[in-house]
């Protein structure tokens, strides 16, 4: 469930194709249907939104799993489950903690990004005025390279950044830097990626067939080159054997492309769409098509930030995850589209990132494809994402040895704020707010990652 | 005759300018084949796919952006998005702190090296190892231990350009000739005054012609190091728009690093001709 979803809603899609309960094929056939119109509409208002973060992580503490949440509300009914959790859990307290804007510890703040639409509510919190609302003056600077906003947020010149989601654990770990303690308390985007081939390989959609290639991906501590390497695997490739992939900076790959030094590449957009807008590649699947609602990057700060300055931080938190939810409403896509492409944000043509943000796309075979969920905004850290983040890393040999999977995932994907919130009022934070999914139909358990790891056949871990 | 000759060469200047001009503009004026592909669709693509306009800009594209980018070299939209005029001053300042350091270390040390053979010797393998490194290789570690983006590419620029100089004030002061040094010895100079007034005279001239390459190093160093780190300055200024796959704007960069590369070289190249003395 979305951190925006209404979380006293029943009957809200637990995936995404079909209508809201799943009983329907449509969203228009389940509308049609009397029986769905008597329980409570989902609040709407800007204002509330807090109350509906907060409340969703509550319920989500209380019900880790969808399903007895469902069977919970289904039984009682959501205002009595209102109610009821609010008894134990005084949910106004909590609202009204978070959405409290004391005085900033300190108000003028750098935070820095690369030049990608996983950044999106970070740059556009600026031009859009999100973080001028929670009375910060931030300053979003464009940075050239994973490696270099590691470094900059290191050495404090940045006060939080844009990060791909392995990479606070990476620091964490200690993996390619000295090991900083690293927290990751929002996901910036879900999905919104993709795989891009050279046009001359347009007949070579099947996997089998890549043997020798050369593929890029952003950096080595990615789930661009996770994903990639799954999506090889399973189709027979051996990642480090048959093809190979190394770490180019998004800016450089379709330059790559071009002068044929690439076969292809999981990048992140706008490099996907720039490729086929200049006619050099098409989009042979979008990332979603591997694991639909994949975290990608991240808003990463310091262990110190997040304890030195919590108010400072609570505020930068708030805005960006209310600019999340802004870019996650579908009818805002082309005004972000519009502020974020000038040369101080992303730099590239609105054309371009309007086709990534609305869904509806030139593929570079001459189709114009439509899926509203080619990329997706959601911040909630799910720690599982960070189980099988931690998966892939051992499987590809990044790290070595026993993993305290559990562990390393609540230190660094912070459901913090909901339970520093639960703290301040006296409550025991839910100890991990976890969730099961499948990554190409395989299904993946958060509680079994060992398992997990040794079903794949084509692997590096011993 | 010497009139006549700068003029001569001032011509075929402007013809080879020309030709090559004429010759850019030829080769990027064509168009490549175009697929058919429907309206809907060709809206989403850019120009080199549905017009098969060539990716590489012409001349006439470059100079639009060049005279768009002198006519309003100051503004400043932002932390990411600054006139040329604002990126060129950032490299200039960075270059002239980190040249300049280089110059007030390399000079005194380059004396000591060469007026004492012994440490000509014992220094010799350390500069010879620390001088080929490339900028890029210095960054990482820079970073790593100066923690700050700006001070690194200091750092970098000043590492990279104390060669040349510390060299050529060396080889400069080594190479004074011993007659003059005796002169002064049997007029019982002091050695302060003979450093001074004797052996920088003489070795002017090619610690001036060091200065001159590493300014010309430093320049160098600038534009790879703040592609490296961004923020601001000419480099960041090329790599945004790498970004942004503008090649017009890359070219306009280029043109721009060139210009300046060439001034600060002209002022040293002044400043080597005033030292000068004839024998």
């Amino acid at each position: 469930m979305s951190t925006f979803d209404n979380p006293f809603d029943p009957s809200r899609p637990l995936n995404r194709a079909g209508c809201a309960c799943g009983r329907h094929a449509s969203e228009a056939e389940h509308a049609r249907d009397p029986a769905v119109h008597l329980q409570c509409s989902p609040v709407e208002s800007e204002d509330k939104r807090y109350e509906s973060v907060v409340a969703s992580a509550v319920l989500r503490a209380i019900f880790p799993q969808d399903v007895s949440r469902r069977a919970f509300l289904q039984s009682v009914g959501a205002s009595t489950a209102l109610a009821a959790v609010s008894q134990f859990f005084p949910l106004g307290t909590a609202t009204d903690l978070f959405a409290q804007s004391g005085p900033v510890e300190k108000k003028d703040l750098k935070v820095g990004f690369i030049p990608i639409t996983c950044a999106t509510p970070i740059i556009m919190a600026k031009p859009m005025g999100f973080y001028e609302k929670h009375g910060l003056n931030v300053e979003v600077i464009k940075t050239a390279g994973w490696a270099v906003i590691r470094d900059k947020t290191i050495n404090k010149e940045y006060d939080a950044a844009h990060m791909l989601s392995p990479m606070p654990i990476a620091i964490t770990m200690g993996i390619g830097s000295n090991p900083i303690p690293y927290t990751m308390p929002a996901v910036e985007n879900i999905n919104g990626q993709a795989i891009t081939l050279s046009i001359k390989h347009k007949d070579k959609r099947d996997p089998k067939s890549w043997k020798g290639f050369k593929f890029a991906v952003p950096f080595d501590y990615s789930m661009h080159n996770y994903l990639l390497r799954y999506y090889l695997a399973e189709h027979g490739i051996d990642p480090d054997q048959d093809v190979q992939i190394r770490a180019v900076p998004p800016p450089e790959m379709v330059a790559n492309l071009r002068a044929d030094n690439i076969d292809g590449f999981l990048g992140p957009d706008p490099m996907n769409q720039r490729a086929v807008f200049d006619g050099v590649g098409f989009i042979h699947i979008l990332s979603k098509e591997i694991w639909d609602g994949h975290p990608c990057c991240a808003f990463a700060a310091s262990k110190e930030f997040v304890t030195g300055m919590p108010k400072t931080y609570a505020a930068l938190l708030k805005s960006i995850i209310d600019a999340t939810a802004f870019a996650h409403k579908a009818e805002n896509r082309k005004q972000i589209a519009e502020a974020i492409a000038p040369a101080n944000y992303i730099n590239q043509p609105v054309t371009v990132l309007e086709q990534i943000l609305t869904g509806t796309y030139a593929d570079g075979l001459g189709t114009v494809k439509t899926d509203p969920n080619r990329v997706d905004f959601d911040p909630f850290p799910w720690q599982s994402f960070a189980v099988w983040i931690m998966t892939q890393m051992k499987r590809w040999g990044q790290i070595k040895g026993d993993v305290d999977y559990k562990g390393v995932a609540e230190q660094v994907f912070l459901a913090t704020d909901t339970a520093k919130l639960m703290t301040e009022v006296g409550m025991t934070p839910p100890k991990a707010t976890t969730k099961s999914f499948s990554v190409m139909g395989k299904a993946f358990d958060p509680e079994k990652p060992e398992d997990y790891l040794g079903s794949f056949k084509i692997k590096r871990a011993s | 005759m010497t009139q006549n000759l700068t003029f001569r060469a001032g011509i075929v200047s402007v013809l080879l300018f020309v030709t090559f001009v004429l010759a850019w503009h030829l080769a990027t004026r064509g168009t490549g084949a175009v697929q058919q592909m429907s309206p809907e669709y060709a809206k989403l693509m850019g120009l080199t796919a549905t017009q098969g306009k060539s990716a590489m800009p012409g001349p006439l594209e470059v100079g639009a952006k060049l005279w768009e980018h002198v006519s309003d070299p100051f503004y400043d939209k932002g932390p990411n998005d600054k006139g040329v005029g604002i990126q060129i001053a950032y490299s200039i300042g960075r270059v002239l702190i980190g040249y300049g350091l280089a110059v007030l270390f390399a000079i005194p040390i380059g004396f000591v090296i060469g007026m004492s053979p012994l440490m000509y010797r014992a220094l010799d393998p350390f500069i010879q190892v620390l001088k080929p490194i490339s900028p890029l290789a210095w960054m990482p570690l820079a970073l790593y231990t100066i923690k700050d983006s700006n001070l690194s590419s200091i750092f970098v620029i000043f590492i990279c350009s104390l060669w040349p100089t510390l060299i050529n004030t060396a080889f400069g002061v080594a190479q004074v000739r011993k007659e003059w040094l005796n002169v002064a010895r049997t007029l019982e100079v002091g050695t302060l005054r003979r450093a001074f007034t004797v052996i920088l005279p003489a070795a002017a001239p090619t610690i001036l012609t060091g200065m001159r390459i590493s300014i010309g190093i430093a320049w160098l160093v600038i534009v790879a190091a703040e592609m490296l780190v961004g923020g601001t300055g000419i480099g960041y200024f090329v790599w945004n728009e790498w970004n942004n796959l503008s090649i017009v704007n890359v070219i306009v960069a280029i043109v721009t690093i060139g210009v300046i590369g060439m001034i600060l070289d002209m002022i040293l190249a002044k400043a080597t001709k005033l030292v000068t003395f004839p024998e």
